[in-house]
């Protein structure tokens, strides 16, 4: 198939006042991981909500697979930052009320096998009969993780869903997360504060700046291999370039932006690719 | 040692309940024989004057009576001597009759409130002056449009256990976490769907906290209610009592509404842990 999996579309979203982001163009491929980083009120949030319909953009249309989306879907699975598991129900319960609902005609122990499936490849066996109160932070976010993989969805939107997580179980969890989606194919849409998390999971990272009328700056292609491993990461060459990149913009770039592009002309449709690396890059 | 402390709260309860008793048997005994009096003007004066008696019985007599009328609950000898047991039916029928109305109503009105900020803000100013009425106030309405004094007490049952129920029920209809709406809409659940299985279990809670004022407020009111209607039911026990003067009866009828009050409300109670859920 041509063309990118989802293509945002000149979206803008006002509240009464100034937009907090207008003309915002972005496209991403089919199996492709992008991390989004930006800072509060930059509208990164916003943007995830549109693309899983439970926003409306004042502007624009968000293409997928082909069709502007208009609402919810179940191809859109979104895991949530506060996990926001249903607390009623057990963790089978819960993943198994995802599958229901993709698979109403399904039987019942069909359901049930799916669901026992994905709380195993999230490695909570054994803990499918415990309610959310019973488990750690942790195991909740996996739960929240194994219900929006049990859709097998086109698409995985993440809204900084290891931020309330301790350092320990955040790295962890983003060993499963890379397992999971890298050996799925899965395409991921990432929202996350962390530069570390960006640069381990992405393969793509798109830099926001600040709100109102924030825009994207640039994507940053990741330079390191598709089969990084957390424990060696930062000894790759291109390691410091990429970071020293991200935090220069998180730091200074993303508040001085509009004065660096003042007089250029800017195509918002078309914001530049960036590729950091240990030596200098020559456009070809 | 949660063991130890029932068992000495426990003795603490005992030891209340004999210092009670014991003061009530002492503030009842009287105090003997009065002096000599002329046998026509004793005639006259009297048990109070002429044996030093109290009106007021003890704690016997009160026992003998309680055990007299669990003894033979269901008696039925004409319209103004049954059984304390048929009494307490008759009451207890009355409040579960108007409450499960009240259930029907509140509940479906209550969801549609809480979903709707439209019909909540337009329903709000006839809540607001509706829920203080006192259930009593609307009886002569009742029995003018109604016409039959046994169904105007099970209406002021109604009118008066629905409020905390509607109002409970839209406010936790309302105040669902909105994440977890999020979820449903995500997962493409249909509105009637997601109301049963998202919005029900959440608000649950709320809504039997609103079902157990609901039912403590019935039964405090059917006994004043039935005091107005008469026939039947521990209201009017109550009030015929009194009208004999047998004050034994009476504190043994309020002895009994107090026991039944507690049990409606513990079994209330039971349910909303059921449907409770910690986060």
């Amino acid at each position: 198939m041509s063309g990118p999996l989802i293509s945002i579309e000149g979206i803008a979203r006002r509240y009464g006042g100034p937009a907090i982001f207008e003309d915002l163009w972005l496209g991403i491929d089919r199996g492709e991981f992008v991390c989004v980083i930006g800072h509060s009120g930059c509208g990164k949030t916003t943007v995830l909500n549109i693309l899983a319909g439970l926003d409306k953009p004042s502007d624009g249309v968000v293409v997928v697979d082909g069709k502007a989306i208009d609402g919810p879907a179940l191809d859109r699975a979104v895991i949530f930052q506060g996990h926001a598991l249903f607390p009623w129900l057990t963790v089978l319960g819960n993943v198994a009320y995802a599958v229901g609902a993709r698979h109403p005609d399904w039987s019942r122990a069909k359901i049930r096998a799916h669901a026992l499936d994905y709380i195993r490849l999230v490695g909570l066996t054994g803990a499918e009969g415990k309610r959310p109160s019973e488990l750690s932070g942790g195991m909740k976010q996996r739960v929240g993780i194994a219900r929006a993989l049990s859709l097998e969805p086109k698409m995985l939107l993440m809204d900084e869903p290891f931020s309330a997580l301790d350092a320990l179980t955040r790295g962890t969890l983003q060993d499963e997360v890379r397992r999971l989606c890298h050996g799925t194919g899965q395409t991921v849409f990432m929202i996350t504060h962390d530069v570390d998390e960006a640069i381990y999971l992405a393969d793509r990272i798109v830099l926001m700046t600040n709100g109102p009328g924030a825009l994207i700056a640039e994507t940053v292609v990741n330079p390191l291999p598709r089969d990084r491993d957390r424990l060696n990461v930062h000894r790759h060459p291109d390691y410091y370039a990429l970071r020293n990149h991200l935090i220069d913009f998180l730091v200074t770039r993303s508040r001085s932006f509009k004065d660096e592009i003042a007089g250029l002309a800017w195509d918002r449709r078309h914001p530049p690719a960036v590729r950091p690396s240990a030596t200098p890059f020559v456009h070809p | 040692m949660t063991g130890s402390l029932t068992i000495r709260a426990a003795l603490v309860s005992l030891l209340l309940l004999a210092a009670f008793l014991g003061l009530w048997h002492l503030g009842t005994m009287g105090s003997g024989p009065a002096a000599d009096m002329d046998p026509e003007y004793a005639k006259l004066m009297g048990q109070t004057a002429t044996q030093g008696t109290s009106a007021m019985p003890g704690p016997g007599a009160v026992g003998a009576q309680l055990w007299h009328h669990l003894a033979d609950p269901f008696y039925d000898r004409g319209p103004n001597d049954k059984g304390i047991g048929i009494q307490l039916a008759f009451s207890i029928a009355r409040v579960f009759a108007g409450y499960l109305l009240a259930v029907l109503v509140a509940l479906p009105l209550g969801f549609l409130i809480g979903m709707s900020p439209l019909m909540n803000r337009a329903l709000d100013p006839y809540i607001q002056i509706l829920k203080p009425i006192s259930p009593l106030a609307w009886m002569p309405l009742a029995l003018y449009t109604i016409k039959d004094s046994a169904i105007s007490a099970i209406f002021v049952i109604f009118i008066c256990s629905v409020w905390p129920m509607l109002v409970n029920t839209a406010f936790g209809v309302a105040s669902v976490r909105r994440e977890w709406l999020n979820v449903a809409r995500t997962l493409e659940i249909p509105p009637v769907k997601r109301a049963f299985t998202v919005i029900l279990p959440a608000a649950a809670p709320t809504i039997l906290t609103g079902m157990r004022i609901s039912i403590g407020i019935a039964w405090l009111v059917i006994v004043a209610a039935e005091m107005l209607v008469g026939g039947t039911g521990i209201g009017y026990f109550v009030w015929n009592e009194w009208n004999n003067l047998s004050i034994t009866n009476v504190i043994t009828a309020i002895l009994l509404i107090g026991l039944v009050g507690m049990v409606l409300d513990q079994a209330l109670a039971r349910l909303a842990r059921l449907v409770s859920y910690p986060e």
